[in-house]
């Protein structure tokens, strides 16, 4: 009796008590297995909010967790909150197809996304959470002649920025992927491919879950159900935010990471922004054995597929072209998605699709994030990720918790201010952007 | 699956035979040479995407191939109503809380 109430205390959800979190190792594993799993801590902590913080992280994605991160491991920021209108990694970052890759055309954009990149290839180690990172190689599919020459030119760019990539012929996809259908009898035949070697997936719920774990060890309170209903803007100056669940809650910064919702946040401080907001959708498969041990992308027919741990396709479709903040997808779109997977691979045309769902993404004209101060003073924007934010998490958040940290943007986020839609210095990247928009 | 009127056509079409062309009612500045780079920039690229009434420019494009505008609520889909060019709607008034440009 008394060991079972013992036991009760130990395993109460309700406990808030601040413990050093332990770390995840091999043989705590075992540890935990003789316990009968009992001994396993909250990953995080639900604090209540304090009335001030020094810094704002509006929306607990991937990007906000990660920026938090940052800002408490590399610059040491002590009270630091992520709030949440949901629950954290409920929006894009788990609505995405998890594809991870930095081969991007123009030298800012491939710095950007490589960046990303070599944070990913330490993150399990960083987080101490396996957050299931698999370099198994990204192929971007060329159904014309122009698609190949686009093709070249952009590997070309990669490997003199440092990026991997290689151009393959029919053959050698095929050799890659051998369910692939490139026999040239198809509408659009797969002339060839970029394909780089490092990209692949990483799932995405522990991407959200060990950036919240390893914030929360460093002090960062993440305050879920607490939506931001205004800004507090005083002489052009944000001071903070008066949420629904928790009143006023002042900041010196606020960083505004809320995908597809930056728009609403942008007009609560008086503030329009070179964004549209679209669903995107996507579908997985009832789970069936292994059959693609890579990612295929194609922009051309539209449709990218992968196959996760559990055997599930992973199939993502296009955006619906219209301005939309729900989050479901258009039957259309649906329609497109599955001709173009069952033209590149019939194999799979009798497979049943499990689920179905849309994320709200944020279109930028160049298809560019923006990460960048704002004409309200102390209000920061990271947004603008349209379709293909997933694959940056780490590299936005390295960066914007520097941005936030310092008030003036790094060499590597500097290029994506919000003043280069007067300016004009665009970075084109519609053509290395997975989906087109 | 929107069911969308053409008010040239007046019909009740599906969203497939459509296009959708962004925010209506955006003027080309007069005169573009006189415009600084802020309000050029304003036009070109920068939008309202309010989470509520969105009035929208649509493309008729598998059918009279014309433009209409829609008022359409960007989070509960519903469509208020297609209205020419050269006419006005007013949405009802209940709602016309959030979104509408005052």
């Amino acid at each position: 009796m008394l060991v079972d109430r013992v036991a009760l205390v130990r395993m109460s959800p309700f406990s808030q008590k601040r413990s050093r979190p332990r770390r995840f190792s091999g043989v705590g594993l075992v540890k935990q297995a003789l316990r009968h799993q009992e001994g396993w801590q909250r990953m995080w902590r639900s604090p209540k909010p304090a009335d001030h913080y020094d810094i704002i992280v509006v929306g607990a994605g991937g990007h906000g967790l990660a920026t938090a991160y940052y800002l408490a491991s590399v610059h040491g920021a002590k009270r630091v909150a992520v709030l949440e209108k949901g629950w954290l990694g409920g929006g894009n970052t788990g609505r995405n197809t998890t594809i991870v890759r930095s081969n991007y055309l123009w030298d800012e954009a491939a710095q950007l996304y490589e960046h990303a990149m070599k944070l990913w290839e330490g993150l399990s180690q960083e987080l101490n959470y396996n957050v299931m990172f698999s370099q198994r190689g990204v192929m971007n599919l060329g159904h014309t002649l122009q698609d190949m020459r686009d093709i070249q030119r952009r590997v070309n760019a990669n490997r003199l920025n440092g990026i991997d990539g290689e151009v393959l012929n029919a053959r050698q996809c095929k050799q890659i992927v051998p369910i692939m259908d490139t026999s040239g009898s198809t509408r659009y035949p797969v002339l060839g491919a970029s394909w780089q070697p490092r990209a692949g997936v990483a799932r995405h719920d522990a991407v959200a879950w060990g950036y919240a774990r390893a914030a929360d060890a460093l002090g960062v309170d993440i305050i879920q159900q607490c939506e931001v209903m205004d800004i507090l803007v005083e002489d052009g100056c944000a001071v903070g935010v008066e949420t629904r669940q928790h009143g006023v809650i002042r900041a010196d910064r606020i960083g505004c990471v809320a995908a597809g919702n930056s728009g609403v946040l942008a007009d609560m401080a008086g503030l329009e922004l070179p964004i549209e907001s679209h669903p995107l959708q996507a579908f997985v498969s009832e789970p069936i054995k292994p059959i693609l041990d890579t990612v295929v992308m194609s922009n051309a027919v539209h449709g990218y597929m992968s196959q996760s741990d559990k055997g599930d396709l992973v199939i993502g479709a296009g955006i619906d072209g219209y301005v939309g903040y729900g989050q479901r997808g258009s039957y259309p779109v649906i329609e497109h998605t599955m001709q173009a997977i069952i033209e590149l691979f019939p194999c799979v045309s009798r497979v049943h699709m499990n689920r179905q769902w849309g994320g709200i993404v944020d279109t930028t004209p160049d298809a560019c994030p923006i990460i960048s101060k704002t004409p309200v003073e102390n209000l920061f924007f990271n947004c603008g990720w349209g379709t293909g934010g997933f694959k940056a998490t780490p590299g936005s958040g390295h960066v914007f918790a520097d941005l936030l940290a310092d008030g003036e943007a790094n060499e590597i986020a500097a290029p994506f201010a919000l003043d280069r839609f007067h300016s004009g210095a665009l970075i084109d990247e519609h053509g290395a952007a997975g989906v087109a928009h | 699956m929107f069911l969308i009127h053409c008010p040239y056509c007046g019909e009740d079409r599906e969203e497939e035979e459509f296009h959708a062309a962004g925010e209506a009612h955006i003027a080309r500045p007069v005169d573009p040479d006189a415009c600084s780079d802020e309000e050029w920039g304003n036009y070109l690229y920068f939008r309202r995407n309010p989470r509520g009434l969105h009035r929208e420019l649509w493309n008729h494009t598998a059918g009279c191939g014309k433009y209409f505008n829609i008022a359409r609520d960007t989070a509960t889909y519903v469509i208020h109503g297609s209205y020419r060019l050269d006419e006005t709607f007013d949405v009802p008034t209940e709602s016309t809380a959030t979104g509408e440009r005052s």
